[in-house]
């Protein structure tokens, strides 16, 4: 039941971005930007956490569960420690990625080199 | 051209463009970025399901979740896989976490040749980095203005 | 008015300078395109044997231009001009090609019209009598195109149907005073032309107006029409651009339906090739027409051609401050002469 419902939400906001690029002239990189701002806004707002209850990981692995995460921990450090917690919160909960891509980044460029596409 | 036809004619060109332009594959389009980014969210889908079943606390499965993708969507970058899977899928590998650590694998590799300074640690975030800059400073207005609200 | 000059912007050549060998590489994806049999060289590497992308295309070049001097007979030192350009910052790949060729050097920039442009100024530079040999010659590369103007090439994005790929090739010709030709008889030199196409992913239709533009001026200059040619074709247009400009240049009054193409259309074989609407870049013109094109006129299967190379004079900065993408197109007639 995971499986089916985390396919479903995640394929649905992946549609999302899609129907933008193909009748906007959105790219990739606004596509990226305009998820993860949506996503604050609506964890902020309190209604990505109903669509985070039904679709699991098909609502935290696209970039909008990247913003709710950031607007999560915000908020939640702001409860615990006042105002410095605007500024703690966020980049402590999404510092997982955060350090992964860096990390991961700069190692994957050590071993591997472009290639041409065909 | 005649001054005359080239103003008419260029006042109508993005309609005539409008008109030659192919249709894109939308539909198709549309199903691929619908099913490939259910595939990847199913994959995150297990790798949760498989810290919580190996006594993981609830509240840190998302932080190994998201290393484990980042790492996924880096490696298939740097075997050159994911490039072939964004031409098919679109958004469908773009919006998962894993098009974010594409987007910063990518140019890390790319611009190996100009450096490890000024090549991969700073063409890094070109892509990537305003996805930061924005996700980050909104979250912090949202703890601000939750403070105050509170 | 100027002794050689007709009408608005074209130029008679009075001494046409004959084209007396050109020489073409290209890389592993135009190898297996439909003209792969007339290229001299086919790489089965991008690199071409070098550390980066930017090296590869630079010894592309190095290698056109000396390949095409060999089989002309003559040595570097006999050559007066190069004249030669390319898409990458500051035309690195020329300049750095003629710092190791040692051939007084003109660098040019005309963005995908290089062809026609060096192939322009070498032919007047050689009817004005100020040379006996030049060559002309220019380069594009997917790969070094692609991270200078798009995304890293192992970027997961999607390309849009209007979208063209880049070329990997490089094309050079050596111009003589005297020769066998073809020669080249018409030198007709483009506006630059913008009728407000924003979109970096349709150069095709960018280019369009400037191509018609061109190909009109050159009719009313000359007086010819689409009849006395065997063959018009342009640069780099795409299917898109091509059609465009069937389509602009008949509402001015001439059909070229007919005996018109695009080197883009041709080099790629669009169905089953994955290039969206064609081919792209500097060396798309360049390898159609120091390849497959002279090779038709030498064998005669074709008389007189107008080639068109075009250009998109954007940059990424333009394009990210929302400026709108001028066009060029150069225009060249080459013929067999009786």
């Amino acid at each position: 039941m995971d499986y089916i419902r985390a396919f479903i939400v995640g394929g649905t906001i992946c549609l999302i971005g899609q129907i933008l690029m193909d009748k906007t002239s959105f790219t990739p990189a606004r596509i990226l930007v305009s998820f993860v701002t949506a996503g604050v806004i609506l964890g902020a707002i309190g209604i990505y956490d109903p669509i985070v209850e039904y679709g699991k990981a098909g609502a935290t692995v696209p970039l909008p569960g990247f913003g709710y995460a950031l607007a999560k921990g915000a908020i939640k450090d702001v409860k615990e420690m006042g105002i410095i917690g605007a500024f703690t919160g966020g980049i402590k909960a999404t510092a997982a990625g955060i350090a992964a891509a860096i990390f991961f980044g700069y190692l994957m460029a050590i071993i591997f080199n472009p290639r041409a596409k065909s | 051209m005649e001054k005359k036809m080239e103003e008419k004619l260029k006042k109508d060109f993005e309609k005539i463009v409008h008109k030659k332009n192919p249709t894109s594959k939308f539909v198709k389009d549309c199903v691929m970025a619908f099913v490939v980014g259910g595939l990847i969210c199913d994959i995150g889908q297990f790798f949760m399901n498989t810290f919580l079943s190996l006594g993981i606390p609830k509240e840190d499965v998302s932080y190994y979740n998201a290393a484990v993708m980042v790492f996924l969507g880096a490696f298939l970058t740097g075997l050159g896989v994911y490039d072939d899977i964004g031409k098919h899928a679109g958004a469908g590998s773009i919006v998962p976490i894993t098009g974010f650590s594409n987007s910063i694998v990518s140019p890390a590799m790319e611009f190996k040749r100009e450096g490890y300074v000024f090549g991969v640690g700073a063409k890094m975030f070109v892509i990537a980095g305003p996805v930061l800059v924005y996700g980050i400073s909104s979250s912090v207005i949202v703890g601000i203005i939750y403070y105050f609200l509170k | 008015m100027a002794e050689k000059k007709l009408g608005l912007q074209t130029v008679k050549l009075k001494n046409p300078p004959s084209i007396i060998s050109t020489s073409s590489i290209v890389g592993p994806k135009e190898s297996e395109g439909p003209l792969r049999e007339y290229f001299d060289i086919k790489l089965e590497d991008d690199l071409f044997g070098e550390k980066s992308w930017e090296k590869a295309e630079s010894k592309m070049v190095r290698e056109a231009v000396r390949n095409a001097i060999e089989k002309a007979k003559l040595k570097p030192q006999d050559i007066d001009y190069y004249f030669g350009g390319d898409l990458l910052n500051q035309i690195i790949s020329s300049s750095f090609a003629a710092r190791e060729l040692q051939i007084p050097f003109f660098g040019l920039y005309g963005a995908c019209s290089t062809m026609t442009e060096s192939l322009s100024l070498g032919a007047m530079n050689i009817d004005g009598g100020y040379s006996d040999y030049v060559v002309a010659a220019t380069s594009s590369h997917f790969c070094s195109a692609e991270r200078q103007f798009r995304f890293p090439l192992e970027h997961g994005n999607q390309r849009p149907p209007t979208s063209q790929w880049t070329v990997t090739g490089s094309g050079a010709a050596v111009l003589a005073k005297k020769g066998n030709g073809p020669y080249i008889t018409y030198v007709t030199t483009g506006r630059v032309m913008d009728f407000g196409i924003k979109d970096a992913n349709n150069m095709g239709a960018a280019m369009a107006p400037a191509a018609a533009d061109t190909i009109l001026r050159h009719f009313k200059d000359t007086g010819f029409d689409a009849k006395d040619y065997d063959l018009i074709i342009t640069g780099d247009l795409g299917k898109v651009g091509r059609d465009l400009t069937v389509d602009l240049v008949f509402k001015n009054g001439y059909d070229i339906s007919s005996n018109f193409t695009d080197c883009g259309v041709e080099i790629f074989d669009l169905e089953n090739q994955d290039v969206h609407a064609g081919g792209s870049g500097c060396g798309c013109s360049a390898v159609v027409f120091c390849g497959y094109l002279y090779n038709q006129l030498l064998n005669k299967n074709l008389k007189k051609v107008l080639l068109i190379s075009t250009g998109a004079l954007l940059s990424p900065t333009s394009t990210m401050q929302g400026e709108s993408i001028p066009g060029i197109a150069h225009g060249v007639t080459i013929e067999r002469m009786g």
